[in-house]
């Protein structure tokens, strides 16, 4: 019996000594930590490493009950979370892996090009109703939002709606896929997306931030060159006890290797 | 031999005990689902309209006592702009956030543990008359200066006659399921009349014109329907069926409650069809010849003497139907647009209450109002089946007493 024991502490102890770790969090950051963690464990042999989605909130409170060791977030923590960290007594780090610019989309017979954020939060808040208002045909808007769940959506209504809420009864999507599915096929459409979903099918728009000042459209390099306004940065939170764990892997990440991963994932890098 | 009979007469002994409690098991097991499907949804009513662990401050000055959650998500969206509109003093609201003092103070400033932010709190409360702040409990400044506005528990008007469905609202979230359950409502019944004439019709031909090659043709294809993945139907019904709507009607957008009743009706056929067609051809051959023996025709027979006797076997099809469109999700999810608004036009983006539980569980944290909400809308949906099998059983029944 003694033997069996001390056997299994053995067996634990490999276990633990192996460069184990699991990641969690934002679907955004998922396509990012599946691929390089892939390339990650080619490299080192022994590393194992489990990457599963849910949202950046699911991520973040799996870090808080210890469940997770890197917590991936398209939004940084909130107060109230950072609140609960604080009282458990726990330290945890921020790192910023990359970058996701979200783009303002709308059908490609749209010929509306450019828009201010005062127009796009009177559109999404339900004030402005027809493209007309804006300059274009007399089309009544029809605006696309993700569902309450996803972080792009949360990000969007700081951002861009400065916190209000959307327009009570706004067209609401499961995914990124349909979005551009119903704005290909819907002629007064307008919704947003994250810069890796962009394709042929809808037509982004250039957006301003400062009253109509300056336009830009987005793309990988308005977007690294920080003329893009709409842009957020993609997070992986760690607690600090466990920083020996998850270090080898966030510096692959966050090497030219890593980095260029990324790139090709469609995200913007950080440097 | 007496002993294998001994023997015997334990083993079935067993086997019958074992029947009983696996019965038992699955009867406890649905009723205590059940429960906990109630007890979560109920407590819904016994938790603040203001989010968990946040109060709503006001300068002392102020002369609003009390705001509705309404009022509140309209004061938040800078739709009401002066304390004036809500019944207090002419005074410009501005609005105050636990980030905004992120803003105007540096993090050091707060100490260590944050125990200098009531402080800073209190002092921005203080100097602003016409002020209201959303703030954590734990930081809530105590002072002369400040005031808490009273929050009432979320009531069950508010949430059975509700017209607004923003659960992310901040502070208030508003759970209003009127749009939600009307919208379910509509597409269920508008799917129910597209696919019950054409059902029955199919059912019809089956049972009594097509010939045996027909038949055996045409009812695995039928059942194959039934065997299609909903996602499946989602995805069909977006890109085919969406954009035809759109075309055609000439309608500014292609995910409405049509688009959804359509995808519904399609989903619920192969129910109807073989619950009604088994019923059809339940008639017995004596009634069908003596019909045609009498000289009435094909036609006269179906519908003078087939229909009648099928009745409750068609009714029971069409209850059934009733419950698989209910209850869907992921198609309908895909191609009503979501929208939570109470429909005006079949024309129009609906928001089931399925789809709504599938799209916002996921991210409501667990003992919140919002988990309570989509809980009680589980209520709700569990009620509506509920209605609906008690009367499939109850016209099930009536079915036996005629036969006997």
């Amino acid at each position: 019996m003694k033997r069996f024991i001390l056997f299994s502490l053995a067996i634990c102890g490999i276990l633990f000594s192996v460069n184990s770790q699991k990641i969690k969090g934002s679907e955004t950051v998922l396509p990012i930590s599946e691929k390089t963690a892939q390339i990650f464990m080619n490299h080192k042999k022994s590393a194992t490493i489990t990457v599963t989605g849910g949202g950046s909130g699911v991520g973040i409170s799996a870090l808080l009950e210890g469940t997770t060791d890197i917590a991936q977030a398209s939004r940084k923590i909130k107060f109230s979370e950072r609140q609960k960290l604080q009282n458990t007594g726990q330290n945890v780090e921020e790192v910023i892996i990359a970058y996701d610019a979200l783009a303002i989309i709308v059908n490609p017979g749209n010929n509306v090009n450019k828009l201010t954020r005062e127009q796009l939060e009177g559109i999404f808040t339900g004030k402005i109703k027809n493209w007309n208002e804006l300059g274009g045909a007399n089309i009544k808007i029809i605006p696309y939002s993700r569902e309450t769940s996803s972080g792009t959506y949360e990000f969007f209504r700081e951002y861009v709606l400065e916190n209000k809420n959307f327009m009570s009864g706004i067209m609401s999507m499961p995914a990124n896929g349909s979005i551009i599915q119903s704005v290909s096929q819907t002629k007064g459409a307008i919704a947003y997306v994250g810069l890796a979903y962009l394709n042929k099918s809808v037509k982004p728009i250039a957006v301003s931030f400062d009253n109509g000042k300056s336009y830009s459209k987005p793309t990988v390099e308005n977007a690294k060159n920080k003329s893009y306004p709409v842009v957020r940065p993609l997070y992986f939170y760690y607690n600090t006890a466990s920083e020996a764990i998850v270090k080898p892997y966030i510096d692959f990440v966050l090497s030219p290797d890593g980095q260029k991963i990324i790139e090709e994932v469609g995200y913007v890098t950080v440097k | 031999m007496t002993n294998i009979k001994v023997f015997r007469n334990i083993i079935d002994k067993i086997i019958e005990k074992l029947f009983t409690i696996s019965g038992a098991v699955t009867s406890i097991t649905i009723l205590l689902i059940t429960l906990f499907l109630f007890k979560e949804g109920i407590g819904l009513f016994h938790t603040p309209e203001v989010e968990r662990g946040y109060k709503v401050f006001v300068n002392s000055q102020n002369g609003v006592e009390e705001l509705s959650s309404l009022k509140l998500k309209e004061i938040f969206d800078s739709e009401i702009t002066n304390w004036r509109d809500v019944g207090g003093k002419d005074l410009d609201i501005k609005i105050f956030r636990i980030d905004d003092v992120f803003r105007l103070y540096s993090e050091s400033e707060f100490g260590e543990n944050y125990e200098l932010l009531p402080q800073k709190l209190n002092e921005i409360i203080s100097k602003e008359d016409g002020i209201i702040a959303f703030l954590p409990i734990q930081y809530a400044p105590e002072s002369p200066d400040v005031k808490e506005l009273l929050s009432k528990n979320i009531n069950a008007k508010d949430y059975f006659f509700g017209k607004e469905w923003i659960p992310t609202a901040t502070p208030a979230p508003l759970f209003g399921v009127l749009p939600l359950v009307l919208g379910t409502l509509l597409v269920s019944i508008m799917a129910l009349v597209m696919a019950v004439p054409l059902g029955l019709g199919v059912a019809i031909y089956l049972s009594e014109l097509a010939g045996e090659n027909q038949r055996k043709l045409m009812k695995p294809i039928i059942e194959l329907l039934a065997g299609i993945p909903s996602v499946v139907y989602g995805f069909f019904g977006l890109v085919v069926i969406v954009p035809f709507v759109q075309k055609t009607l000439q309608i500014p957008v292609g995910e409405t409650a049509f688009t959804g009743s359509v995808v519904l009706a399609i989903m619920s056929l192969p129910t109807i069809i073989s619950v009604a067609e088994d019923a059809m051809r339940n008639t017995p051959r004596s009634m069908r010849e003596a019909s045609l023996a009498l000289g009435a025709t094909k036609w006269q027979t179906v519908y003078k003497v087939i229909i009648p006797y099928a009745k409750s076997g068609i009714s029971a099809a069409v209850v059934l139907g009733i419950g698989r469109a209910i209850g869907e999700t992921m198609a309908v999810m895909m191609v009503t647009g979501n929208a939570a608004v109470i429909p005006v036009s079949i024309f129009e983006s609906v928001r089931t209450i399925p789809a709504t539980i599938a799209a916002e569980l996921g991210e409501a944290p667990t003992g919140d109002a919002h988990y309570q909400a989509l809980f009680l809308l589980g209520c709700i949906l569990f009620v509506f089946t509920m209605i609906i099998s008690i009367s499939a059983e109850f016209i099930s029944k009536k079915q036996y007493n005629k036969a006997s």
